[in-house]
């Protein structure tokens, strides 16, 4: 064979690249929206309630509107007569919610009034100054009170403060009559039960805590009649829809970026009132506006995650056989629905079949109203809650049965051989081969030797215990039947004269490595250098289409995207190099991208160079017959199915018998996220997950007082986890791919928050169970392990 | 997060910083480290016009032993150089491995000792070791300087002895080896839930006198004299956990949140002043 000159180029699929992105990041040389200065720029504060709830009985603005420098003050009430009420994104009743109160307040930190002015201490200071007086109401906080009859209530027409009532249950939904069938098997099935667990559980409620807070710059250009908003957004072109929508604007008239995002876990997919009410006041004070969130408004305003409380029950046979589940949910959900509210706790039920065979499950959920703030998705959006509630409940029925929670979870598996695999809710699952996990897990655990280590500790009388937990979740959203904003992804490849290749991304990265996970696809599919190749993003003028990064969507759907971009592209781009061989009478399909020539497979010397062929395709001469000039194509993906992750976490945790404080001193996690693109990446999300998982298991919780005030509100009592909180994490993997894109990614982003949270507190329930403990409420509080184990004499 | 309007003034020595209090009157606050002071002001908690930085002034610094064979540290040292303190390695551990535990590296290299103990922050871990090592806490003012015994200068909840016109300069002890402090952190602000400082005066196996001080649990640091009889004559480590065992229950008044509440800080503080005595014990 002969050779030529030039690199061989290593495959980039696959290998452990470094992040591109990061060196920017951490030098100081990123740009985020609070780094945009707009000369005349001027800059708002939100006056917000201090009160749960109350009616507004006067605002009085006039010593703020007095001060020098400030431009305007205006309340919910003036606002509203040209910002009508906020869109959500979900198809269940909602009441009326503006960005600015108007007549009542329903959470501490609702906005009542705004002031734009020439600085922000300026324009902080003013906003001090406006003088709000409210008839308080009584304060609705514990969401089984706020159903019962006498309870005050938030909205008018939503009785009992119930926002959502769903049932499904029996045998699952008729998909001919989209039905629930009758539910009598629910019932037969626990009847002829050996043992049914039954619990009361809390999955808290919890700050995403994102490291950027939110921020927003806008700039409305009366003469172009163009609005452009900058926003820490985990969806630009979502944005740009609702910001339209809400202005009156068309989409032709409004471009939406998110430059540099910091962080993002769910809380930043919501399309906030902060965003509207900047696009409304640049028009309306004729400049362009800022406004950057503070960390007491990022803990007062930004939604919330989680905050369901299950009853739920699990039948077994004395063989470890499952025969059915009953889950009761109820999720506060605060004071609002906001963009995707009431369907996070949806997504709970969906999830709950796990990854087992479950005969029948009946499910109930009802949404509440209640005086605090809105909750949206927040890093796994239901599926954490759901898979901590089956989880816990599994642990409980292994240790009611005495046999190997392992054992048990293999034993209920769906077989391999069973996928695609239709749950009670109604998924497909799209592939599955849990076995293989869960032996891998034990193995790189060694499980059995921490069972003996547990015991030994145990007999030197220290507290000790070991946990397991097996989830699968749910990636890749889409398609667009299911998803409210539509479910595709939209991918753009231009290369460039000179062989050089800029791709977008309608998958707007806020941590996710995009730019080098994108990078890696296209050098492997061009065959051509890392370095040659630029991924774009966050910009609706840059980025044609897009829907967003949520629900670990970004590489199975945005990646098939960009793929099929690629395709098109380098298609046209053979059509080109078969012209320009043409004396070697070469067809297009011939070719291949190699070393970055595209050449003949097999025969290096009849090609030409990449570079060469891209600068000819700008000058075409002569044009091929029947092309059109240049190499810039652009692809929408429609994924036919979500993609199913899965995996199992395996940990263990000391507890101090004196003090109750949890120690977490092993974490394994192997997890299965079909073919992976960049292993370092793909550990950089699992390290992250794992961190906020535990997070949620030992240390978080957002707490309300009885009048609906947060005592949670800074750092100094919310409790994030550190580094020195967690044990070196012990990372493996299986690969299975799924088969509903053509990359065999499933997505990874939310796994860790999966898993960890019911396998660590199952850990502290081992801990715990010789003082005859079965459940213990997250986070693992100190003083509620050492009660536990007072309320046994301190004695195991 | 955004502060009130205040003017900034760098003090260039103490005289200055006195004259400038004086003149600011009760709107004027010194700053230090402002790792108490400043979070309060983003907060809007605390709204002083007149900010006066005393932190660089090379008079607040040092760590030495003085003519009279006491250790003396300067207000203006920060936790992390007195965590690093070869000094106080050798001669009073408890101080340089209490000042080791305190927040996190960010806090340690601004916050100060002087800063500490004048805000008397009820969960400050340095307040009690003070008391238990019967720190004298020197003070300037305009009538000139006078010093107070920490015992006496801790009073209630971020109440101490010093006027608003005065400022703390430094800290004084007795060097002591046979001192501990072992605290429970709350989880969030590292701030001690309980902590609880023992410095003894060890013969042979026994104790033949003790002071023992615990913060965190209460409003301000403060002795617990019951343990610190219990202690006298004990034997140690064995006489640790009796003469531990009712420190919480003495207690007058016992702080109560969300990381604790009053019988669970009553009983940590008999579990870590067992620990700080066993620990300096552990050194006789």
């Amino acid at each position: 064979m002969t050779t030529v000159d030039g690199p061989v180029l290593p495959k980039l699929i696959g290998e452990r690249v470094k992040r591109r992105e990061d060196p920017r990041l951490i030098q100081g040389q990123a740009t985020y929206v609070d780094d945009i200065k707009l000369p005349g720029m001027l800059h708002l504060a939100f006056k917000r309630s201090d009160i749960a709830h109350g009616v507004i009985r006067s605002i009085d603005t006039s010593a703020a509107a007095a001060m020098e420098g400030v431009e305007l003050v205006i309340t919910g009430a003036e606002l509203a007569e040209t910002l009508g009420p906020m869109p959500i994104g979900t198809p269940f009743p909602a009441p009326d919610h503006y960005s600015v109160a108007t007549d009542k307040v329903r959470y501490v930190g609702e906005p009542v009034a705004v002031v734009v002015a020439e600085d922000r201490y300026l324009a902080r200071d003013a906003a001090d100054a406006i003088e709000v007086e409210y008839d308080e109401l009584p304060a609705v906080v514990d969401p089984e009170a706020a159903m019962e009859a006498g309870s005050a209530t938030l909205h008018e027409g939503f009785e009992r403060n119930i926002a959502v009532e769903s049932y499904w249950g029996g045998t699952g939904v008729n998909p001919e009559t989209a039905q629930p069938e009758d539910d009598s098997a629910v019932d037969a099935a626990f009847a002829e039960a050996d043992v049914v667990v039954s619990q009361r559980m809390l999955n808290q409620r919890l700050a995403p805590n994102a490291m950027e807070p939110r921020g927003v710059v806008a700039q409305y250009e009366p003469g172009r009649e163009y609005l452009t908003v900058w926003s820490a957004t985990q969806n630009p072109h979502i944005l740009r829809t609702l910001v339209a929508a809400m202005m009156g604007l068309g989409e032709h008239q409004v471009r939406a970026v998110a430059p540099e995002v910091g962080g993002g876990f769910g809380c930043k997919i919501n399309i906030y009132g902060e965003e509207y009410v900047a696009a409304a006041l640049s028009r309306m004070v004729k400049a362009p506006v800022k406004w950057i969130e503070d960390r007491t408004e990022a803990f007062l305003t930004t939604t919330h995650g989680r905050d369901l409380l299950g009853y739920i029950d699990l039948a077994a046979k004395n063989d470890g056989t499952i025969l059915g589940l009953k889950a009761r949910i109820i999720a506060d959900i605060g004071a609002y629905e906001v963009l995707l509210t009431a369907m996070i706790p949806t997504l709970t039920g969906l999830m709950m079949n796990g990854v087992y065979r479950l005969p029948v499950v009946r499910h109930e959920l009802t949404e509440v109203f209640t005086n605090k703030t809105p909750t949206d998705a927040y890093r796994g959006a239901g599926r954490p809650e759901g898979l901590y509630f089956l989880e816990r409940a599994v642990d409980m029925l292994a240790r009611e049965l005495d046999m190997d929670p392992a054992e048990l979870r293999r034993k209920n598996f769906i077989p391999t051989d069973e996928f695609p695999f239709a749950t009670q809710g109604g998924l497909i699952y799209d592939s599955g081969n849990y076995e293989p996990c869960l032996d891998k897990a034990l193995d790189v655990a060694g499980w059995q030797e921490m069972l003996a280590e547990r015991d030994a500790a145990r007999a030197e009388g220290r507290i000790v215990g070991v946990g397991l937990s097996f989830y699968v979740e749910v990636c890749g959203l889409g398609p667009s039947a299911v998803v409210p904003t539509g479910g595709w992804e939209h991918s753009g490849v231009t290369v460039e004269r000179g062989g050089k290749v800029t791709a977008t991304t309608g998958a707007s990265p806020h941590g996710q490595g995009n730019e080098t996970t994108f990078a890696q696809m296209l050098a492997d599919h061009f065959s051509i250098p890392l370095e040659d190749i630029t991924i774009l993003h966050g910009d609706t003028s840059v980025v044609k289409q897009g829907i967003g990064t949520f629900g670990s969507r970004s590489q199975a759907v945005g990646g098939a995207a960009l793929i099929s971009a690629a395709g098109k592209a380098g298609d046209k781009m053979k059509q080109f190099a078969a012209a320009l061989l043409s004396e070697h009478e070469v067809a297009p399909e011939d070719l291949v991208f190699e070393d970055g020539r595209i050449q003949v497979a097999g025969a290096p010397e009849v090609s030409k160079t990449f570079a060469e062929v891209a600068d000819f395709a700008y000058i075409p001469v002569p044009l091929p017959p029947g092309m059109e000039p240049g190499l810039s194509e652009e692809s929408f993906f429609e994924p036919e199915n979500n993609t199913y992750p899965f995996g199992c976490h395996i940990s263990m945790v000391e507890v101090d018998r004196e003090t109750g404080e949890p120690k977490l001193v092993k974490m394994v996690a192997v997890d299965d996220c079909g073919n992976v693109i960049n292993p370092l990446i793909v550990d950089g999300q699992v390290h992250g997950g794992l961190a906020q998982g535990i997070g949620q298991a030992m240390f978080e919780e957002v707490v309300y007082d009885e009048d609906g005030q947060p005592v949670t509100a800074s750092f100094m009592d919310y409790v994030m986890p550190r580094a020195a909180d967690l044990p070196t994490f012990e990372l493996d993997n299986t690969v299975t791919p799924t088969p509903v894109n053509p990359l065999g990614a499933k997505g990874v982003g939310e796994a860790g928050t999966i898993g960890s949270t019911p396998c660590v507190v199952n850990a502290a329930v081992d801990a715990l169970a010789p003082f005859g403990v079965t459940h213990i409420e997250m986070p693992l509080r100190p003083e509620r392990l050492w009660r536990l184990i007072q309320e046994n004499g301190g004695q195991s | 997060m955004i502060p009130t309007t205040f003017e900034y003034r760098r003090a260039t020595s103490v005289a200055e910083a006195l004259t400038l209090l004086q003149e600011g009157g009760p709107e004027a606050k010194l700053l230090a480290g402002g790792h108490s002071l400043i979070p309060m002001m983003k907060q809007r908690l605390a709204e002083p016009g007149l900010l006066i930085d005393i932190g660089g002034l090379d008079e607040l610094r040092g760590i030495q032993e003085t003519d009279d064979g006491e250790i003396a540290i300067g207000a203006a040292m920060t936790h992390a150089e007195i965590a690093a303190s070869d000094l106080l390695h050798t001669q009073a551990p408890i101080v340089a491995e209490t000042a080791a535990a305190i927040g996190d590296a960010q806090v340690r290299n601004r916050g100060t000792i002087g800063g500490s103990l004048a805000h008397a922050d009820p969960g400050a871990d340095l307040p009690a070791v003070m008391v238990a090592l019967d720190a004298t806490i020197a003070i300037l003012g305009p009538n000139g300087d006078r010093k107070v015994q920490a015992d006496d200068f801790f009073q209630d909840i971020l109440t101490v002895d010093l006027g608003e016109d005065e400022i703390v300069t430094g800290v004084c002890f007795q060097a002591c080896r046979s001192a501990a402090y072992a605290k429970l952190e709350q989880r969030a602000s590292k701030f001690a839930l309980v902590g609880v400082a023992a410095a003894l005066s060890l013969d042979g196996g026994s104790c033949s006198s003790a002071r023992v001080a615990v913060t965190g649990a209460s409003s301000h640091a403060q002795r617990l004299g019951g343990v610190e009889d219990a202690l006298a004559g004990a034997s140690l480590p064995d006489g640790a956990a009796d003469a531990a065992a009712g420190a919480g229950d003495a207690l007058d008044f016992v702080n109560e949140d969300l990381h604790g509440s009053e019988s669970y800080r009553r009983a940590m503080t008999a579990v870590f002043a067992r620990r700080a005595i066993e620990a300096a014990a552990g050194r006789g």
